[in-house]
């Protein structure tokens, strides 16, 4: 390309492994990138694009080394740069948005002082010309109150704004090339959205020349030209961004696509008679002192009921802060409810877990989010899993051995990996054993706490295929709790709900494909993004005031909410509403009138 | 609203200290009186008849039962009256009032040399962590940490006093008219004091700005451009307050009640050495009020510490 404005070739990244060998991690890669295109580099955790984005700053990770290539911006060779040079160039050529914008901001500095320091470390503009310049920035990325929020800190505003003002953060100097990566994984779909049409919306105006580092294909078909595909720091295909959604050429890169969009497994072939495990009323439950009534001070969850029949699946889905993790931890008896009732099987079971019986902690078991942190590090599976074994079914010695190889077997995993420590397993395989911890109990009920999210999507996806499969073997019933919605719809049977603690729509899987929901439901069905370019921009902006009502209102959704009644939505709580589809809702739109208002998205979800 | 609740929150530090300092002098009250021996056998010898001690133990006040001496004597503490030494009859706040002064100017110019010492060579240390001057530093620290007070003080004598003759072995307070005596009387036992906190200081504030060092948000500052005068004094530094504060506070704690060695070698009147005189006489007020000198003042610098730590934090701060 002859007007590239950047042009790798032959880049090779090296890193010192834990018995001090050295690794290549990224090998052989090169490509161009014309002024003004968005270049996305997509691939699974491992695959190298964080690394080979770092790159493109002269910057490798503590323990990694750029060992060889080219690296040509402009004008400039970036690899030979001296350190001052590079910090000439970091920051006013190349900018860099992280992944986490809550670790990326330094928490004790104002986020003003953050915004404009690269322009004040180059020199490229007077502080009152960058506060200024960043005041635009901040409408631009349609952030509320773009004149104040400058001079608040980190902590003080929500993730989605951190991660735009992250934005204006690296395009305060006018780089030339702006490095996003993975700028919206750690945010709601709801948040997402918003975050990700700012994003365009800014790279459009400013012709901004970027490349767009993800591992979600339906995020980088809205934002990028041009997609590379990688895996073990090699690039298996690159191509236009239609053509690599449309007619993927490698099979890597077909798998991928495969997994983006999970289908949903057989429907459940349980009698419908088939009795509930655990039975759930009145559920409500939150943090610090109660009052008189009972209501704790900080409530999380309110008025929460279900059931769960035996072999059942029910997801539980909704933003970060809707109560679902507490929701688990109230089941699981860690956080004992302070109303409602749960039932075990026949039995009333205890809110708080110190008055469970064995028996009843033993019928209950808590899958953990991330495996990394569940699993002590100094011991091995075997020990891992034998302990539960031990406890709660007695197995010593050869018993204890027969019941380990058979929890591996159940997990798909191979027996040799007994002797191995977690910190030698994959992250699959890490969750698999994680799992295999709480089947080892021989549970009634397990509670899945968001436990694929920490995974790459194929290999979710097998997590997911592997859950569904424990549960037609051993009859299971299972609460799977999660913010993605194709995860949720393709592993359970029924869906539930939750906003701000209140289940706002329960029903069955099915269901929740056919219009109508309730409007945040439907907020979060428009969110997903889908597997095809344009579709951001036909997508209609949610109405979401960024700063949540100051008062509580009758119903929790009424300021977010585009159907709402003021007047009576603000005034009365919600009425519990059956729909047609078997659906149950909290809302005060009749059905025909939710059908007719809020747009039909059936096929989003096919 | 945000102002009352911090200030709600160093209220509540305060009150929380002075509470500690209470739960203290009942601690201190009832380990003095579980203390063996007895003053007034003490202080008559073997020899007294059973009715003199009886004589002495009543006009001490000690067959009064011990909540109530606790009760005269706490309330002796708050008015600023510690009683009177048992051994000579002295006011205790006399004897302290002339020993304290010159414990709080020890304590003082040590820590005006040490805590910028340390803090200088920690800071640099972390900045140029994995370089043969950290190792160096790593390496100088642990050795200096693990040598004994006595002997690092006994060496400076040694050298300075008896071979170089460049300063006097003992430390004459009273001498002190001029610049140069100061440095002259006080190099050694600051030497010898700066080598047992320096390097605990050093070893803190080096981890505590590490572990900043490793945070995203230092990544954040070199990707934009930030060289490393700016990542450490802008974003770490900031940071790193909480901790730095603590451990310069556990360190500056030693230097009241630890410096018994010191004070012994070099012949210091400092308050350390009148409270050993204290137990070995069974001088039980005198005892008692240095050891609530210490605690007091062990309480005051971590209360500082917290404090600082706190107001150094804007999630704190700011809610």
């Amino acid at each position: 390309m002859a007007d590239a404005l950047l042009q790798v070739e032959g880049l090779h990244v090296t890193a010192r492994n834990a018995e001090g060998e050295t690794v290549t991690i990224v090998r052989d890669v090169g490509f161009a990138l014309a002024r003004g295109e968005v270049l996305a580099l997509i691939g699974e955790s491992g695959s190298g694009k964080t690394t080979i984005a770092l790159s493109l700053l002269g910057y490798a990770r503590p323990g990694c080394r750029i060992a060889g290539g080219r690296i040509q911006l402009g004008e400039t060779e970036i690899l030979s740069l001296s350190a001052g040079e590079l910090r000439d160039i970091r920051g006013r050529r190349v900018a860099y948005v992280a992944q986490s914008a809550a670790a990326a901001f330094n928490p004790s500095r104002r986020i003003m002082d953050q915004v404009v320091e690269a322009a004040m470390i180059h020199g490229t503009a007077s502080r009152a010309e960058a506060e200024s310049e960043a005041v635009e920035l901040f409408r631009a990325l349609a952030l509320p109150e773009p004149f104040r929020i400058g001079a608040r800190y980190p902590h003080q505003v929500s993730g989605g704004q951190l991660q735009r003002l992250m934005a204006a953060m690296a395009l305060i100097a006018r780089p030339d090339l702006v490095i996003l990566d993975e700028p919206t994984t750690a945010l709601d779909v709801t948040t997402q959205i918003e975050v990700l049409r700012a994003f365009k919306n800014v790279v459009r105006q400013r012709g901004t020349t970027a490349v767009y580092v993800s591992h979600d294909l339906a995020v980088v078909a809205q934002m990028a030209d041009r997609i590379i595909v990688l895996r073990d720091g090699q690039m298996r295909e690159e191509g236009p961004t239609p053509q690599i959604l449309d007619a993927p050429a490698h099979p890597y890169t077909q798998s991928l696509l495969a997994a983006a969009a999970p289908r949903p497994r057989a429907p459940g072939s349980l009698p419908e008679a088939a009795p509930p495990v655990l039975r759930v009323e009145g559920l409500t439950a939150g943090y610090g002192p109660a009052d008189a009534g009972g209501m704790p001070l900080i409530p999380v969850l309110r008025d929460v009921g279900f059931e769960i029949r035996r072999g059942a699946a029910l997801g539980v889905i909704g933003e970060s802060g809707c109560g679902k993790s507490t929701l688990a931890r109230v089941v699981a008896g860690l956080l004992p409810m302070a109303r409602g009732s749960m039932r075990l099987g026949e039995e009333a079971l205890p809110p708080d877990i110190a008055r469970r019986t064995p028996d009843q902690l033993r019928r209950v078991q808590l899958v953990f989010q991330s495996a990394d942190t569940a699993l002590n590090p100094s011991r091995t599976v075997a020990q891992i899993l034998g302990r539960p074994a031990t406890f709660f079914h007695g197995a010593r010695g050869a018993e204890r051995d027969r019941r380990v190889a058979h929890l591996l077997e159940l997990v798909r995993l191979p027996k040799g990996l007994a002797d191995r420590l977690p910190g030698e397993l994959s992250g699959g395989q890490k969750q698999r054993v994680n799992l295999a911890r709480a089947l080892a109990a021989e549970p009634e009920l397990i509670l899945c706490d968001e436990v694929t999210s920490a995974l790459d999507t194929v290999v979710g996806a097998a997590i997911l295929d592997l859950m569904d499969e424990l549960r037609r073997e051993l009859g299971l019933a299972t609460m799977f709790i999660s913010h993605d919605l194709h995860t949720v719809r393709a592993v359970c049977d029924e869906v539930m709900v939750l906003y701000a603690g209140q289940r706002v729509e329960l029903g069955a899987g099915s269901a929740m494909a056919e219009a109508p929901w309730h409007p945040y439901t439907d907020l979060l069905v428009a969110s997903v993004p889908e597997l095809r370019p344009g579709w951001l921009e036909q997508t209609a902006a949610p109405r979401t005031p960024e700063a949540p009502a100051s008062r509580r209102s009758a119903c929790a959704f009424f300021p977010r909410c585009p159907v709402a009644i003021p007047g009576i939505c603000d005034r009365d709580p919600p009425p519990l509403r059956a729909l047609a589809k078997g659906s149950e809702i909290l809302c005060h739109r009749e059905e025909a009138e939710l059908l007719q208002m809020l747009p039909s998205r059936k096929e989003a979800l096919v | 609203m945000i102002r009352n609740a911090l200030l709600r929150m160093v209220v509540a530090r305060l009150a929380l200290g002075l509470l500690s300092l209470l739960l203290v002098s009942l601690a201190v009250f009832a380990i003095t009186s579980l203390l063996p021996g007895d003053t007034a056998q003490e202080q008559l010898g073997q020899a007294a008849t059973p009715e003199a001690v009886a004589a002495l133990r009543l006009q001490l006040g000690l067959d009064q039962p011990g909540w109530l001496r606790y009760l005269h004597w706490l309330g002796g503490l708050v008015s600023g009256d510690a009683g009177r030494s048992l051994v000579n009859g002295q006011p205790v706040a006399a004897l302290i009032g002339a020993r304290l002064p010159n414990s709080l100017l020890l304590a003082a110019a040590t820590a005006v040399v040490s805590v910028p010492l340390a803090l200088a060579i920690g800071i640099s240390a972390a900045m140029w962590r994995g370089t043969a001057y950290d190792r160096g530093v790593s390496m100088l620290t642990l050795s200096i940490v693990s040598v004994p007070e006595f002997l690092v003080a006994t060496a400076a004598v040694l050298v300075f006093a008896v071979h170089l003759r460049w300063l006097s072995a003992l430390s004459y307070v009273s001498s002190i008219d001029s610049i140069g005596q100061f440095i002259r009387v006080f190099a050694m036992p600051v030497l010898s004091l700066c080598c047992v906190i320096v390097a605990q200081m050093v070893r803190m504030t080096r981890a505590a700005l590490i572990d900043q060092l490793r945070a995203p948000y230092v990544e954040m500052a070199v990707l934009k451009g930030a060289g490393p005068i700016r990542v450490v004094w802008s974003h770490a530094l900031p940071n790193a307050v909480g901790p730095i504060a603590n451990a310069v506070a556990l360190s500056l704690s030693y230097l009241l009640g630890g410096v018994i060695i010191v004070e012994t070698i070099f012949n210091y009147p400092g308050i350390a050495k009148l409270m050993v005189d204290g137990v070995s006489t069974r001088d039980m007020p005198l005892v008692q009020a240095c050891a609530m000198i210490f605690c007091a003042a062990y309480l005051f610098l971590v209360l500082a510490a917290d404090l600082c730590a706190i107001l150094s934090n804007p999630r704190l701060r700011h809610r």
